[in-house]
């Protein structure tokens, strides 16, 4: 589904946006494969439907299954510095040459919802705030996982300084490459959910998401948004860009 | 007085599927299936060795499609198969049809394929069947605990670090599944030579006699 680089590009097909467009499309419309087809031999369109309602709900069960398996004290697995993946693979939904460029300077990170402070915050300011380093597995949706280091605000610590509602279910994230996405409160107090500005100790490269990134070592990679322009928080269920075409929502890991 | 004599003395059947089994079998079948066809598109998404599966015999259509069908069919599987283990412990099933077992029967029924002399009687398992239903129940055990490493790898991380770690149990879950896939084609390879033990898996019922005489295959 989509790109990444290095040793993967070996292994598996790298489908262009327009091939990614149109398998979307052709999920959207036919929805089946010609495996569910052989299983479905002589449903009609309407049953087909009925297929994806059910689908669909078993995904929202699952939803409600993980948040009672996640545990708010277990810590992900963390690692020492030789274990980290090199190069780390870089994967968005769309090519290298479109990562966006954002001016350090005049960078503001909105805030909105359910928070007391909505004050736009500069780099500078969230440099100052207390940094922490964890080496942690990325393990895509996809299958291959991949080691990295990521140093930057401890989320629970930066949603409580703008006093944030810590009892609203949601916190949602709008980013500059136009991705969403939205995670569950539990999930954003972990104590290894992560504001990150740093990468391997430097500054977030633009392929990694710079300015900054959410970094969740307890959820799937697409969980973790890129170049973040507003984080809101909300009791409205606000989805995600692979969420709202059949990504399971809470992908906790 | 007309004598019925080209009517064969009617044999009476008796059931050797249990309803319970025959109807978990039935249900495993379509989930092991979903399972199955669903796990290799996921896999294709991101393939562990440089072969990828023909798309055509996947499901989903794409990867999250895939990822839909093979997390509702695990409920499915699971479930079905929580059914069948209570069941072969408390009936008595696995007892009276997997056991006893012994290394020295597996010998024998092992040396008798190659000599067109393995028994294959309906209801009896000989000792190569026994060992092969118990090798996949340990398969589908170790299926399900790698599937739930590779899906919570945090907070199953103990499990999974028996496993090697996420990585680790990626490995364990597609050799598990590739025994899968090689039992059901001998499975089905077996009904395809022995046709008769397909309609019982059905009916649960067979005639008396290809209990008693036996076949000699």
């Amino acid at each position: 589904m989509k790109k990444r680089s290095g040793l993967y590009t070996a292994l598996t097909t790298v489908p262009s946006k327009q091939i990614q467009l149109l398998e979307r499309r052709l999920f959207l419309k036919h929805s089946l494969s010609l495996g569910a087809l052989v299983l479905l031999t002589g449903c009609d369109v309407t049953d087909v439907d009925a297929v994806q309602k059910t689908l669909w709900a078993m995904s929202k069960w699952n939803d409600r299954v993980q948040g009672w398996l996640f545990n708010p004290n277990k810590l992900a697995p963390v690692y020492p510095e030789s274990a980290i993946t090199k190069p780390f693979p870089f994967n968005a939904f769309y090519d290298e040459d479109e990562i966006p460029m954002v001016d350090p300077e005049r960078y503001r990170l909105a805030l909105g919802g359910l928070i007391r402070d909505k004050k736009p915050w500069s780099l500078a300011q969230l440099h100052a705030l207390p940094q922490v380093s964890q080496i942690t597995r990325h393990v895509c949706v996809e299958g291959w996982s991949a080691i990295g280091k990521w140093t930057g605000v401890p989320f629970r610590h930066f949603l409580e300084r703008v006093g944030a509602d810590l009892t609203a279910k949601y916190v949602g994230f709008k980013c500059l490459d136009d991705y969403y996405t939205s995670i569950d409160m539990a999930t954003a107090l972990h104590p290894q959910t992560q504001l990150t500005l740093m990468y391997a100790d430097r500054t977030l490269p633009a392929k990694y998401g710079f300015p900054m990134k959410l970094r969740i070592p307890t959820k799937l990679g697409f969980k973790n948004p890129k170049h973040i322009a507003e984080i809101y928080v909300t009791n409205v269920y606000p989805g995600g860009y692979w969420e709202d075409m059949g990504y399971n929502w809470f992908s906790g890991l | 007085m007309a004598t019925s004599s080209d009517d064969p003395p009617r044999l009476p059947s008796v059931v050797i599927h249990p309803l319970v089994v025959r109807v978990v079998h039935w249900i495993n079948a379509f989930a092991i299936l979903v399972m199955i066809l669903s796990g290799w598109r996921i896999y294709n998404a991101s393939a562990l060795f440089p072969f990828q599966f023909p798309s055509g015999l996947t499901l989903g259509g794409w990867l999250g499609g895939a990822l839909q069908w093979h997390f509702a069919a695990m409920w499915l599987l699971v479930a079905n198969g929580i059914v069948y283990v209570l069941y072969g412990v408390i009936s008595g099933h696995y007892r009276s049809s997997f056991f006893p077992l012994t290394p020295r029967a597996i010998l024998n029924d092992f040396t008798g394929v190659f000599r067109g002399r393995l028994s294959h009687r309906l209801g009896t398992y000989n000792a190569l069947q026994k060992l092969l239903y118990l090798i996949v129940i340990l398969l589908a055990i170790v299926l399900v605990l790698s599937g739930l490493c590779i899906w919570k790898p945090v907070q199953f991380q103990s499990l999974a670090a028996l496993m090697g770690g996420y990585e680790g149990a990626r490995l364990v879950h597609f050799f598990a599944m590739a025994g899968v896939v090689g039992f059901i084609m001998i499975h089905v390879a077996l009904v395809i030579l022995v046709p008769r033990t397909l309609l019982p898996m059905f009916s649960g019922r067979a005639p008396r006699d290809s209990i008693s005489s036996g076949g000699g295959y």
